[in-house]
């Protein structure tokens, strides 16, 4: 089984959000980046994959150069090869358009791409990949068996979860759930001395227009003060939230 | 060249997003000077939307288990036949299932999280959240069809003095390799992402023996009941409660966080939330910062009285 895992790279999740260029553009000035968690529990899964029923691992982001350390941390996590599309990521449909490239030069039968990505929660690019390149798609999905050609995958749907049977080629857009987060790997050492080895392919891009653009920030304004209830008159609190805040 | 909606329905019941998506496209429509079009499926009452701003409904009846790639299809078909510019969808998790398979279908830009009407239909933009709620952007769509997802309890529910006529629609269905073998959702309990008010619980309430008080809580208000990721790591709760970051996100009116110290991932799930009430008996927790209204003390002597409060209140109010 050939499976290819997405790799976003994003501002970890205590960064401070600031703009620049009057507040158009995400300022990445002392950010560290790191794996889009939703990626990650989607890289293990493959992983297992590999160890438990043989498969082969490729990552691939779509990216400047400055992803690269992205791409070497999963390749250290495990995965035996990455690619770079030589090509900013402007938006979902775009870097869709790029990795549907990625899969068809490929041929691979599982792509495994996380629910959205942390920085611009756009959640569109696994459905986008999967309707370009006219696969079977599950999103959201919570845990992925394969026996063959044939699929079983747990998707979570509002208020609870639904399994479903497919077939490969797929895609998934994976979360938390395909495994779990103390099944998350750490590169040790040697994984890091490894991936200095293997191999990372620049790919140029394939034309495709951004059809949409962000063209604007804004941070959500300052928030007040809580406003503290004593312990001893919880009635206070029934009472704010009634005649104040109208949420009861 | 009207918008299209699509407005989802549980056992032919609409639900509060569909009704949400409904006021929504109304909104785009009267910007530009048209009108909507919902497309229902198997909905008892699809008229019901006329009171939402729709005016006109397909309502499809030859299809019934929900696929996504079927269901993209026959909204893109809804679409060329309406000749819409414009597709609204909610947030729920089958609306952004689907919304990008719609969007390459009809080679249209794609805006999720939006949370106001447009900010201009021309260009097209909207406002919509990112970096998990830590900021808005202003998003435009350049393709000829744009596809708008709105949040969960974001736009409201803005009823609307019209009437909606109701047409069949009976689209060709497209085929699909991917099929429902069993669903496991308990239907007795309202959802998270359907929640008007969301109760979570933290690790401060040392066990899941102690939940009892949460569901009470829960049952008083008609909420919703959730954790955060140490409780669902732990096995104390289900994952499908996880809120945070990498779980599920929560957008409610109301959401009240009890023995939860609020880590930085736990606050961008649920920063959506209008109205935040913290309970912990840890002063700086960081959750006192990103909060409306808190309570310092005991989750086990503040939630009991809380609760006798609330049905003393409902009581009252009923």
């Amino acid at each position: 089984m050939k499976i290819l895992v997405c790799i976003s790279h994003v501002p970890d999740t205590t960064s401070k959000i600031n703009f620049t260029e009057g507040d158009t553009k995400f300022d990445t000035n002392g950010v560290q980046f790191v794996i889009n968690p939703n990626d990650e529990f989607g890289l293990t899964r493959a992983m297992w994959f590999k160890e438990k029923q043989g498969a082969s691992v490729d990552v691939v982001n779509v990216g400047g150069a400055e992803t690269e350390p992205t791409l070497r941390k999963a390749l250290a996590i495990g995965a035996d090869s990455a690619i770079r599309v030589n090509t900013p990521a402007t938006d979902g449909f775009a870097v869709a358009k790029q990795l549907a490239k990625v899969v068809q030069d490929g041929g691979y039968d599982l792509v495994i791409a996380g629910r959205e990505s942390i920085d611009y929660n756009g959640g569109m690019v696994p459905g986008m990949l999967a309707g370009l390149t006219d696969v079977n798609f599950v999103n959201n999905c919570i845990g992925l068996d394969v026996d063959g050609s044939n699929a079983t995958a747990t998707r979570e749907i509002d208020g609870g979860k639904e399994t479903v049977s497919t077939a490969l080629p797929l895609v998934v857009g994976g979360q938390k759930g395909l495994v779990e987060e103390s099944d998350l790997r750490i590169p040790n050492m040697r994984g890091i001395m490894m991936a200095r080895k293997k191999p990372l392919n620049v790919v140029e891009p394939v034309d495709a227009n951004a059809e949409t653009a962000a063209v604007k920030f804004e941070k959500p304004a300052p928030k007040g003060d809580v406003k503290l209830v004593s312990p001893d008159n919880i009635d206070e609190l029934v009472s704010l939230l009634h005649n104040e805040a109208k949420v009861i | 060249m009207s918008v299209l909606v699509y407005t989802e329905s549980e056992q032919g019941t609409f639900k509060k997003a569909a009704l949400e998506v409904a006021s929504y496209a109304k909104a785009v429509a009267s910007q530009m000077g048209t009108t909507v079009t919902a497309v229902t499926f198997n909905a008892n009452d699809a008229s019901e939307l006329g009171n939402y701003g729709v005016d006109k409904v397909l309502n499809v009846t030859n299809t019934n288990e929900f696929n996504a790639k079927i269901y993209a299809d026959v909204l893109k078909q809804a679409a060329e036949k309406e000749g819409a510019k414009v597709v609204v969808v909610s947030s729920s998790a089958n609306a952004k299932y689907l919304a990008p398979l719609l969007a390459v279908g009809l080679n249209a830009g794609y805006a999720s999280n939006v949370i106001e009407a447009p900010v201009n239909t021309s260009p097209f933009s909207v406002k919509r959240t990112a970096f998990t709620n830590k900021a808005f952007n202003i998003t435009e769509i350049n393709t000829d069809v744009k596809v708008v997802g709105v949040s969960n309890n974001a736009f409201g529910v803005v009823e609307n003095s019209g009437s909606a006529s109701v047409e069949d629609f009976s689209p060709s269905l497209t085929s699909s390799d991917t099929k429902v073998q069993s669903v496991d959702k308990a239907t007795d309990k309202v959802s998270i992402a359907d929640a008007d008010i969301v109760v979570s619980g933290g690790r401060g309430l040392k066990g899941p023996e102690n939940w009892g008080m949460i569901e009470e809580l829960a049952d008083v208000l008609g909420a919703a009941t959730a954790c955060s990721k140490p409780v669902s790591d732990l096995g104390w709760r289900p994952h499908s409660e996880h809120v945070g970051q990498t779980g599920k996100p929560v957008a409610s009116n109301l959401y009240i966080a009890i023995g939860i110290s609020g880590a930085i991932q736990h606050l961008a799930g649920v920063n959506a939330s209008k109205v935040k009430v913290v309970i912990n008996t840890d002063p700086e927790a960081p959750f006192f910062k990103a909060a409306d209204y808190g309570v310092v003390g005991d989750a086990f002597e503040v939630v009991p009285q809380l609760i006798e409060k609330l049905k003393e209140f409902k009581a009252q109010n009923a």
